[in-house]
């Protein structure tokens, strides 16, 4: 069963990003129109504005909130060459404006000299940090000395990466050195691989390279890492021209050298993208769900059944035609042909809706009961 | 097969933009996206240029939302009561083989039945109340048939994996399950029972004739003997046909009859039964000819005559029951399949089976692997497999067959299951109980969605630590504290804070909050949560500044309990030992000024000169660079005239305690000596 609804976002140009908080329950917009908006989830289950704040003097480009461990905070970056911390103010609300929250400008971080690409918070478990990367090839780690003082994010690390940066993802797991992946959308292929892979070694106190993803050579639009699962690997997920699912297994640490290894494999390259570009990769919480948008108007849903065979799922697609009265196919029931169930025909008490709805039914669904002995599924994610 | 698997499930959505700019999407809680126009082109576009286009339609967010089948008020119900079946059957060992294990899982099996036919009574209801929304009253039709679906597959399947029989006789439970999903029967008696007068028609006729396809023999008798021709008898017929359904032998299992002498028994009786056909006794009353028939197991007036009446009872699978009843009453459960295929046969199904069709056909063949997989593609929620592979797997038919993934189809399952609930915060401790039970994946899924769980008050913070500790996840607790305390530091409730803060073990918070309230102690001249710092016990060794100010909370409760040496003595350690802060230090040495006054004499020689030492190290710390460069822009002009006043008074103080400490001293030792 589905269920679907539009929110009229009122941003005045193209959305560039979307996140969730924590808890799912506050979204962070973010817009050429140069602000950013935060929208929270009322006892009513609709999403409500919070508040709509002109945050930079250009594009924005990408919205990110930190745990809530840090209280409520979002890092935004932009094309105007910067990236800025923001905390919500409490109980400091206008009073010609109600229901409408404050934030405030935090620490504005200005060390790019070009478009800040993206900004991630690091997993909470490594305190406050802060990784952006811009356009230049540069990628710079912050860290606030006091959690309690977002005014004071130290610029701890620059990486030189010597390619234009797009995207980075932070490796959340608990267990490991903290990782990070940097992609980047250079689309000249002598550049060689575009997905780096940085980790930060404890006993020299500093970032290194530790690997390059050579098998991507063509320009990389977003990576993400998944949640960890108590695997013995990582698993990466980036979005080129087609959806790379990359596992990255670190091998015992060589005592001699040093430096840590590890070993990287292609787990699955989803190609079900015809001559278009993935702009955007996105996990699900329990990282069993890859969603992917492509330029070609379709996202598109990848799970791995239990034997780790990874399938797109569900197609959802834009339609042109206006304002269209319903999601097609219907969201409900109708879904579900009445034809494959006659075993309660005799059962039926109103036989003229029950025929308006096969009708219904026949009419959105692409295929007619029968129902393959091989179990495709006509319901999204029930596959095994 | 290729060409199925390959086609995709497919969704539009109303996004005229998303042509030209492409659609993003966004994970939410659960099973959910957030989708926007625009996919970032225009971001590597941009180039040097950057310019606000303002577009003509208003930009849109869209929420899609899957997998919502439990998440209404009558599936919620189900959800919840069949969780509390789900936990009572974990406490049974599955290796456990012992027999008495049996009737434990018959009963549990029994109760999700009952849960399933209340959730389709609460679905119809509600799909034929006016008050319900149009569209919300279709899905819940179309759901009720889901669970009726559900319902007449879980009870087959009951009957052949879980209460299975000694010697495998299954006729008298099939005759039952078509009896309790089948009631179409008892609804024409109905009608014509509720009539003035019983008049023999069409209806009539059909209610007898379903009572004897399902072997209610004594139900068919009793619509029988209502007939009026009964009662005026010429021709012996209605006498013999009762005769005929008085007499059918019927195998029980309690009854102590061998299989062989019912057998014996049974054929006599139908020999009887095909005696009366051939002697023609029925030959002027076709309605009765049709009873003897059926009794005879004609297959073709099953067909024929009745076989509207079977394909409106279900059709191949009723036949199949009905025809064993009257060919092969002592058919074993193993060989169903056999008449399964011949049934379908008979009604034309194979070759366009529906999947309810393919889903009891597996099971009669005991494909329990191939049932499930349908069963999943077909049935829209998961809560019918995860809760069936788990009973079947407590009763020991998942792991016989040799699959290589073993109880891995379970937990998957299960998973699969819980993670529809994830999305509704009101089951977050069903789908904790349901991930307990999940030996290799289940306690990281839980890991991630624990600390997810939105926590609007403390009381379900509360709750929902304490699920944490039960289940030692440390971090996560941790983690969850942490939050509280950040937030109610946030609200200005430094108490609430520093209690939070204790428990998630956070040094770097607690310096910090210590340091909150010492600054409002240095502020207000007194001290908030006073309970609370009195009580810090061993937590207050979590950082050093914490403490120092339990410590010095417990220096200002001796002062003013008038213990004064014991307080001079603490205040003294404090100031030695280094734990406090060195700006706070003209506070400490200040508060040592009234024990100075007092009459007697509160501090030795020796500890009045190492006050006067401290005050040196204060003074010198007042001309470093690291106060001239962080603190003292920080202070007003007033400030700083009252701190050079204490400084001075402090040094006074101390000058003449010595004088009166040496003194008191020399006397007592000139007594002593």
């Amino acid at each position: 069963m589905f269920k679907a609804k539009s929110i009229s976002a009122e941003h005045k140009d193209l959305i560039h990003d979307v996140a969730f908080d924590f808890y799912g329950q506050r979204m962070a917009t973010c817009s050429s129109d140069q602000s950013v908006k935060v929208w929270d989830l009322g006892e009513d289950g609709e999403w409500h504005c919070t508040a709509s704040w002109k945050t930079h003097s250009g594009s924005v480009w990408r919205v990110t909130w930190a745990h809530p461990e840090f209280g409520q905070v979002l890092a935004s970056c932009s094309f105007d060459r910067t990236a800025v911390v923001w905390e919500e103010m409490v109980g400091d609300s206008k009073p010609n404006e109600r229901g409408k929250h404050h934030w405030a400008q935090r620490a504005m971080l200005v060390d790019s000299r070009t478009s800040v690409s993206d900004v991630k918070f690091a997993p909470h478990h490594l305190g406050l940090q802060l990784a952006t990367c811009s356009a230049d090839g540069i990628v710079r780690i912050y860290e606030a000395p006091e959690v309690t003082n977002l005014a004071t994010m130290n610029l701890q690390t620059e990486l030189q990466t010597k390619l234009s940066c797009s995207c980075l993802s932070w490796n959340p797991s608990r267990v490991h050195p903290p990782m990070i992946a940097i992609g980047s959308d250079s689309s000249d292929p002598s550049g060689g691989g575009k997905v780096q892979i940085y980790e930060y070694k404890e006993n020299e106190r500093k970032w290194q390279k530790i690997d390059t993803l050579n098998v991507i050579t063509e320009a990389v639009h977003d990576l993400a890492f998944s949640p960890n699962l108590g695997r013995s690997y990582h698993m990466l997920a980036v979005a080129t021209k087609d959806v790379r699912i990359m596992t990255l297994k670190p091998m015992r640490r060589d005592q001699f050298v040093g430096s840590t290894r590890i070993e990287i494999r292609q787990a699955a390259q989803l190609v079900d993208f015809k001559q278009s570009q993935v702009w955007r990769v996105s996990w699900n919480v329990t990282g069993t769900i890859l969603a992917a948008s492509s330029d070609d108007g379709f996202v598109r849903l990848f799970k791995a059944n239990y034997l780790d065979n990874w399938k797109c799922i569900q197609e959802l697609k834009g339609s042109d035609g206006g304002p269209s009265p319903a999601l097609v196919p219907s969201m409900t029931g109708g879904m579900h042909s009445r034809q494959d169930y006659p075993t309660h025909r005799g059962r039926n008490t109103s036989s003229s809706a029950n025929q308006q709805q096969q009708q219904n039914g026949a009419s959105a669904t692409r295929e007619q009961s029968n129902a393959p002995q091989g179990g495709r599924s006509r319901y999204p994610f029930m596959t095994l | 097969m290729a060409a199925y698997e390959r086609e995709i499930p497919f969704l539009s959505i109303p996004e005229p933009e998303s042509s030209v700019h492409g659609l993003s999407a966004v994970w939410g809680r659960g099973n959910q996206l957030i989708l926007h126009t625009g996919c970032g082109q225009r971001r590597k576009a941009e180039g040097s240029g950057d310019q606000v286009v303002y577009h003509q339609t208003p930009s849109t967010l869209h929420q899609v939302e899957w997998q919502t089948d439990m998440h209404n008020p009558h599936t919620r119900k189900l959800v919840m009561q069949s969780h509390d079946v789900f936990v009572s059957l974990q406490k049974q060992s599955p290796e456990d083989k012992n027999a008495s294990r049996k009737p434990q899982l018959i009963k549990c099996s029994r109760h999700y039945r009952a849960f399933i036919a209340e959730c389709v009574q609460d679905l119809r209801k509600a799909s034929l109340d006016p008050n319900v929304d149009q569209t919300e009253a279709r899905e819940y039709g179309d759901q009720c048939e889901i669970f009726q679906t559900i319902g007449l597959i879980w009870s087959l399947c009951e009957i052949l994996f879980v209460e299975t029989l000694p010697g495998g006789i299954v006729l008298q439970q099939l005759l039952d399950w078509v009896k309790l999903h089948f009631t179409e029967g008892d609804v024409k008696a109905r009608n014509i029972l509720m009539a003035e007068e019983i008049e023999t028609t069409e209806e009539y006729w059909s209610a007898i004739y379903i009572y004897i396809l399902q072997g209610r023999l004594t139900e068919a008798r009793h619509m029988l003997s209502l007939d009026p021709k009964f009662q005026h008898d010429t021709h012996g017929a209605y006498g013999r046909i009762d005769e005929l359904m008085r007499r059918m032998p019927v195998f029980g299992t309690l009854s102590r009859q061998s299989l062989a002498e019912f057998d014996l028994k049974w054929r006599h009786w139908q020999d009887t039964c095909r005696q009366c056909l051939e002697d023609q006794s029925f030959v002027s009353y076709p309605r009765l000819e049709v009873v003897c028939k059926i009794l005879c197991g004609d297959q073709s007036v099953l067909l024929q005559e009745v076989g509207d009446l079977i394909q409106e009872l279900g059709g191949w699978y009723h036949l199949m029951v009905t025809r064993l009843l009257y060919t092969n009453p002592t058919v074993k459960a193993m060989d169903l399949h056999y008449h399964a295929k011949a049934s379908m046969d008979a009604c034309g199904v194979s070759g366009r089976m529906t999947s309810l069709d393919s889903i009891l056909d597996k099971a009669l063949e005991f494909d329990i692997y191939q049932m499930i997989k349908i069963s999943s593609a077909t049935l829209s929620n998961w809560w019918f497999v995860a809760h069936l592979s788990d009973l079947l797997h407590h009763c020991g038919q998942l792991d016989s067959h040799q699959l290589n993934f073993g109880s891995d189809l379970r937990e998957f399952l299960l998973l699969e299951y819980s993670s529809t609930l994830m999305s509704h915060t009101s089951f977050w401790q069903v789908v904790a109980d349901y991930l307990d039970h999940c030996p290799q994946f289940g306690r990281h899924y839980l890991e991630l969605f624990i600390e997810r769980i939105p926590l609007k008050t403390e009381r379900k913070a509360l709750k929902v630590l304490k699920a944490c500790e039960d289940r030692d996840m440390k971090e996560q607790a941790q983690s969850i504290c942490k939050v509280l305390g950040m937030r109610c530091y946030r609200q200005g409730r430094l108490g609430s804070a520093l209690t939070w803060c204790l428990r998630s073990h956070d040094p770097t918070f607690a310096t910090y909050l210590a340091d909150k309230f010492l600054t409002e102690y240095s502020l207000k001249g007194g001290f908030t949560n006073i309970d609370l710092l009195d009580n810090l016990g061993a937590g207050m060794l979590l950082s050093d500044r914490l403490t120092f100010l339990g410590k010095y909370r417990e220096f200002h409760r001796l002062y003013e309990q008038g213990d004064f040496s014991d307080a001079g003595a603490l205040l003294l350690s404090l100031l030695r030992a280094r734990l406090a802060p060195k700006q706070f230090w003209l506070t400490l040495l200040t508060d040592a000024l009234p024990l100075l006054e007092l009459d007697e004499v509160v501090f030795s020689s020796k500890q009045t000169y190492e006050l006067l030492r401290c005050h040196e190290e204060l003074e010198r710390w007042f001309k470093s660079e690291e106060y001239k460069t962080r603190i003292l822009p920080k202070k007003s002009k007033g400030q700083l005239e009252l701190e050079k006043e204490k400084l001075e008074l402090l040094q006074l103080g101390l000058s003449r305690n010595i004088a009166q400490a040496l003194l008191k001293e020399g006397c007592g030792s000139l007594q002593g000596s």
